[in-house]
């Protein structure tokens, strides 16, 4: 105590003595470290601003080479014709066909993926031991770090033949094969994010349940699922746009004719394949087969992003306050 | 009730609801509870007391074994339930069975995120209840014993988080009510709730002894004092001094119980 009092009346001799000095030096002191602040914060801004700059320059191109596509063709045959054949000396632009394909190979898929992956996920957040816990989830990691053309050939090689002996008259290219992977390629992430979304709950709520004398199937079921709804739909909403973009399981599994059917035992081309074999190819740069693709493209980006919204509107619906 | 004037003489209730003989408990490394024998009157309320740690929420979460949900708990001794007498920690004895009888209300209102009404009709549909008529009748109930009908009965389809601090309580306690538990375990329940919605409790339990027998955890001794008949004051683990909550208050015989209740340490 003594020390301190001493120490303080010694800073309150000194201040006036050099205060002249000191106070100039204190104000550039002060604005060197607000140069400092300025720089850190406008390198911060640049950082952030790469990825909105870079979003804005795809849409921008999207758009603008999609307008000059929508001049040639009319936004109603675009949405009503039937058939896409725009490399076809009687070309045909109609988005249908794709979009069909990309709905049922991603409709397949999330049948796969969110029934089981959920499952799982309960399975993982409730009733495996921590020790069983460990191992899983860092495999299913693992199946995410696969690269998606092996999915495509596990797909066109062992899948479906697999299917073809169930259904003898399955074509060798076909939607429910790829759609099958699709759905397995997309388990991981399902069963990962939902896992952390139920273990998110709250040990008090899952108390509560137990001590009313409920089982653990019935906490999971009635509490946990419940309360992490929230975080499962935006599971399935990461799921599902990545079911709509999934490009390279299609392009080799699914066949690249256009077809519009919504039988998954048929074969059939996606949006995304569509782009991968028009963008492989050799089409002159501004031709309306060219053009084609960015048309198609924003079809895809608007779903993506309508998916999006959809997911943050349920969150925002289903939030729990805790 | 004559029941406790008749009992006061010999510190003991006369008619017990369940009974703890030479009970100790451990978590996984620890020894939290050693060798407590306490009795529980029936259709009393008995309170336990004692400074933040000394296991009395250890020692109420052994009576519904919700020890049993984490791993390395163990339990030593017994705790008898009347009016059958059965040792409910034996190791053949099915948890989910004692908390069939053993209704917990929580420190935290822990509504489940679904609707008042599902959350009242949680413990039954658990049982297997699923006429509706039975559920509306037992719903109602609850929620009338917990002083809740009035305020929710125009909206029970509403989302339980959707209520109050203190309804939320409230509700928690029908949800506890609505299965005719034997025996309520109320951990600290008032502990995040402001004055008038502890007031709200604690007239509430009064007119809930006539139908169940309660074992509260308060940290707070008016508490104990305003609302129990029995009150068992806890240290580190132990018993210090069990006796009728009026006589404790006023004569302890442990000067331990006595620094602890006039303020000097704890």
């Amino acid at each position: 105590m003594q020390l301190m009092s001493k120490s303080i009346m010694a800073m309150q001799q000194t201040i006036p003595i050099k205060s002249l000095d000191a106070v100039a030096k204190a104000a550039a002191r002060r604005r060197a470290r607000q140069r400092r602040e300025w720089a850190i914060e406008g390198g911060l801004f640049v950082a952030a601003l790469t990825s909105v700059a870079a979003t804005v320059t795809i849409i921008a191109v999207l758009l603008s080479e999609s307008i000059g596509f929508f001049k040639t063709v009319p936004l109603t045959d675009f949405f009503t014709d039937t058939l896409w054949t725009p490399l076809f000396a009687a070309p045909h632009y109609g988005i249908l066909p794709l979009l069909a394909g990309t709905l049922v190979t991603s409709g397949v898929g999330l049948l796969v993926a969110i029934p089981l992956g959920t499952v799982a996920a309960i399975y993982l957040s409730e009733f495996a031991s921590s020790r069983l816990r460990e191992i899983i989830k860092p495999t299913l990691e693992l199946l995410g770090a696969v690269p998606t053309v092996v999915y495509g050939y596990f797909a066109l090689l062992v899948v479906t033949p697999g299917l073809q002996r169930i259904w003898p008259d399955l074509p060798g290219f076909n939607m429910l094969g790829p759609g099958i992977v699709i759905g397995i390629m997309i388990m991981p992430f399902v069963i990962s994010l939902s896992e952390d979304a139920m273990r998110a709950v709250p040990m008090i709520l899952r108390e509560g349940s137990y001590a009313m004398g409920a089982t653990r199937l019935q906490t999971a079921w009635r509490v946990v699922v419940p309360a992490a709804t929230s975080g499962l739909v935006a599971a399935y909403v990461l799921g599902i746009s990545r079911a709509v973009g999934e490009t390279m399981v299609v392009a080799i599994a699914a066949g690249q004719n256009p077809n519009l059917t919504w039988n998954p035992l048929e074969p059939a081309a996606t949006i995304t394949a569509y782009i991968v074999q028009v963008a492989l190819g050799d089409l002159p740069h501004g031709s309306i087969g060219y053009q084609s693709i960015f048309a198609a493209g924003l079809v895809l980006a608007v779903m993506t992003f309508t998916f999006n919204i959809l997911g943050h509107m349920l969150r925002k619906r289903f939030r729990e306050v805790y | 009730m004559n029941l406790t004037d008749s009992s006061h003489a010999q510190g003991w209730p006369k008619s017990l609801k369940a009974e703890t003989r030479a009970l100790s408990f451990s978590y996984a490394s620890r020894l939290a509870l050693k060798n407590l024998s306490i009795p529980i009157g029936e259709n009393q309320i008995t309170a336990l007391i004692g400074p933040s740690g000394c296991g009395k929420s250890t020692f109420l979460r052994c009576f519904n074994r919700m020890h049993d949900l984490y791993a390395g708990n163990r339990y030593e001794g017994e705790i008898l339930l009347y009016p059958d007498r059965r040792n409910i920690l034996a190791a053949e004895v099915d948890p989910i069975e004692v908390r069939m009888r053993i209704a917990m209300v929580f420190q935290k209102p822990n509504p489940f995120p679904r609707s008042i009404y599902d959350n009242v009709a949680y413990g039954l549909r658990v049982r297997g209840t699923t006429e509706r008529y039975l559920l509306d009748e037992k719903v109602e109930q609850a929620l009338r014993s917990a002083a809740l009908w009035e305020e929710v009965k125009d909206r029970l389809l509403a989302r339980a988080t959707s209520l109050s601090g203190g309804q939320q309580q409230r509700l928690c306690i029908a949800r506890a009510l609505a299965t005719d538990p034997e025996l309520l375990l109320l951990d600290e329940p008032t502990s995040a709730l402001d004055p008038i919605a502890t007031a709200s409790i604690e007239e509430l339990l009064l007119d809930l002894k006539q139908r169940v027998t309660i074992l509260i955890v308060t940290h707070n001794m008016q508490q104990a004092a305003r609302v129990s008949d029995w009150t068992a004051f806890m240290y580190l683990g132990e018993l210090v001094e069990f006796g009728l909550t009026k006589e404790l208050f006023t004569t302890p015989s442990k000067k331990q119980t006595e620094d602890y209740i006039t303020g000097r340490f704890g």
